[in-house]
């Protein structure tokens, strides 16, 4: 019972003539330790859903629990609620901005209200965390690459030790390799730590991989919620609001269609490999996973 | 006919390690690059990030000049300052984030943009609007304010905008990667429609290896240089070659390699799942 919304509606420029509704009557529930991931259109309302999370908006109806608790409520210290769900957006290299990377990432430390010393043993964890060695420690962010400054963004939010992790698209515009260092990483702390995990993706096939409950998103309201698998069973529906399934899945319909008797909700590679294997009357011997 | 066609093209950036300094340290991020791009052809560039992608892309219409080597597009170098303008018309540029290169608040605005910068008559700028709207789908939208559009939709503006200054090439630089999979669907279909009907020359790059498999050619680059090239079928076969290089094979290509490592007797390089079900029953 992590987070959760109830009737959730936001409306940007109430009263304006510009006056769009974003979300409309949202309810969900993300619990504790979960890797949940979100998709939608562009436009379809997940940005401003994720911002509700930590309270960087504000619902213009229904109401946002943390740990139980109605964080717009009278008292309630959002400003301490940010600490435990850390958000990281889209882009975040672009808010890199301190002249080396230790001090980018004492930065949500520091207003922690930490000593110098304690803002530098979080930062170091969360950098050796993230793959960060020491001998970055001084460079500016600037001479990094693209996965590096990701990962060093990433780490800034994690030297606060957040219970839960929102990330929205952190893997846009990075090569494949720098994709699975990412989600890798986002997948080990997941594990490792037990931290709640909500992953913003246009990629079908990453989703599909990594998460274990998938909420899709159409025109501010949740059109699905379920596992990948559950999710994506729903292929045609979800091209006519914008999204697709992962490649494997298509091949696994068409497979089916011909005869084959495929489990046809395969949606990684993994999946597809081993039913099409077994059709075969195979095992599979290559023992990697 | 070559369109754009590159000897020995290297560029050096300057880093500036010392502020009081100007003394910059040269790091390359070409080195002697030499392609040579028909006319009508449709071309991928892969690679991953800092491999040198977007530093080729920009010298294609004269963004910047090499430190070494030349570049000439459809004969013209890039170092001839008389032919700038119209290097810049021929080959015109899409980047990756849509918002950064529509400037007018109503779409057929935006898309009259470039050719009013070129002097054209005013007649004619209305013809070249209509018929790239047209072929871009985005005719509905014409009279729509661009930030109430989705990502693929405007993205088919600045392709629009491109196209009505009539270029012979186009340039694009990771376009869907900011959009979700029906407007990198609507983007890509755009795009190759542009290349089969106009016999425009496209340019692509992108870190999404299933939008390539329709290209004639491919380029993969890796520190500055070109390391791999040829068909999509010739080099999705070297599986191993491109995880090494920090890239990767479309999906169900990777499908087809593992199914084939456990024994079934595939052929190399499937690409599509239509190849793939063939393949399969074909084993039946």
């Amino acid at each position: 019972m992590s987070i959760t919304l109830e009737n959730v509606g936001f409306v940007y420029g109430a009263g304006s003539v510009y006056e769009k509704t974003a979300l409309k009557d949202v309810n969900l529930t993300i619990e504790d330790g979960e890797f949940v991931g979100i998709i939608g259109h562009t436009g379809s309302g997940k940005s401003t859903l994720i911002q509700l999370f930590n309270a960087l908006m504000q619902p213009t109806t229904g109401k946002v629990y943390y740990q139980g608790k109605d964080i717009w409520g009278p008292g309630y210290n959002r400003r301490e609620l940010r600490f435990h769900v850390g958000l990281v957006f889209q882009y975040p290299e672009h808010q890199l901005f301190e002249t080396d990377v230790m001090s980018d990432v004492c930065f949500g430390p520091k207003n922690q209200g930490l000593s110098k010393e304690e803002c530098e043993h979080q930062a170091s964890l969360a950098l050796s965390a993230v793959g960060i060695g020491e001998d970055y420690y001084k460079k500016s962010p600037f001479e990094l690459s693209g996965g590096e400054k990701r990962r060093v963004c990433i780490a800034g939010v994690l030297a606060m030790n957040p219970d839960v992790l929102i990330m929205d698209e952190p893997t846009a515009g990075l090569d494949p390799a720098g994709r699975d260092e990412i989600l890798d990483l986002i997948s080990r702390m997941h594990k490792n730590r037990g931290i709640t995990v909500v992953l913003v993706s246009h990629s079908m096939e990453d989703v599909a991989r990594y998460v274990e409950r998938l909420i899709v998103m159409n025109d501010g309201e949740k059109a699905y919620d379920g596992t990948p698998r559950e999710v994506f069973r729903n292929y045609e529906e979800l091209e006519k609001i914008g999204l697709s399934a992962p490649q494997v899945t298509y091949l696994m319909h068409d497979l089916k269609a011909k005869g084959f008797d495929v489990d046809e909700d395969a949606s990684t590679v993994e999946e597809a490999k081993t039913s099409i294997l077994k059709v075969f009357g195979m095992t599979d011997s290559s023992g990697e996973s | 006919m070559s369109m754009v066609r590159t000897d020995a093209l290297s560029h050096d950036y300057l880093i500036y390690e010392d502020e009081e300094s100007d003394q910059g340290t040269p790091v390359r991020a070409l080195s002697e690059v030499t392609i040579d791009i028909r006319e009508g052809e449709f071309v991928s560039i892969l690679g991953h990030n800092g491999s040198g992608k977007s530093t080729l892309a920009k010298h294609l219409n004269a963004l910047l000049l090499p430190t070494e080597g030349t570049v000439w597009i459809e004969g013209m170098d890039t170092k001839d300052d008389d032919k700038l303008w119209d290097i810049r018309q021929r080959a015109g540029m899409i980047f990756q984030n849509p918002d950064n290169q529509i400037i007018a608040s109503v779409v057929e605005e935006d898309v009259a943009f470039g050719p009013e910068n070129m002097g054209v008559p005013t007649q004619e700028i209305w013809d070249r609007v209509n018929s790239a709207l047209e072929r871009t789908g985005m005719t509905a939208y014409r009279e729509h304010s661009p930030n109430r559009l989705s990502g693929g939709q405007k993205q088919r503006v600045a392709i629009a905008g491109v196209l009505a200054m009539q270029p012979k090439c186009i340039i694009m630089d990771e376009p869907t990667a900011m959009l979700d999979p029906v407007g990198r669907k609507e983007v890509l279909a755009a795009v190759h429609q542009l290349n089969r009907e106009l016999g425009i020359t496209v340019i692509l790059i992108t870190h999404y290896m299933e939008e390539v498999i329709d290209s004639d050619r491919l380029f993969v680059m890796n520190k500055g240089r070109v390391v791999m090239s040829g068909t999509p079928k010739e080099l999705f076969a070297r599986v191993e070659e491109f995880e090494e290089l920090g890239l990767a094979v479309p999906q169900i290509t990777m499908l087809g390699y593992e199914l084939k490592k456990a024994g079934l007797d595939l052929p190399d390089a499937i690409l599509t799942r239509e190849e793939m079900t063939e393949a399969l029953c074909r084993l039946r």
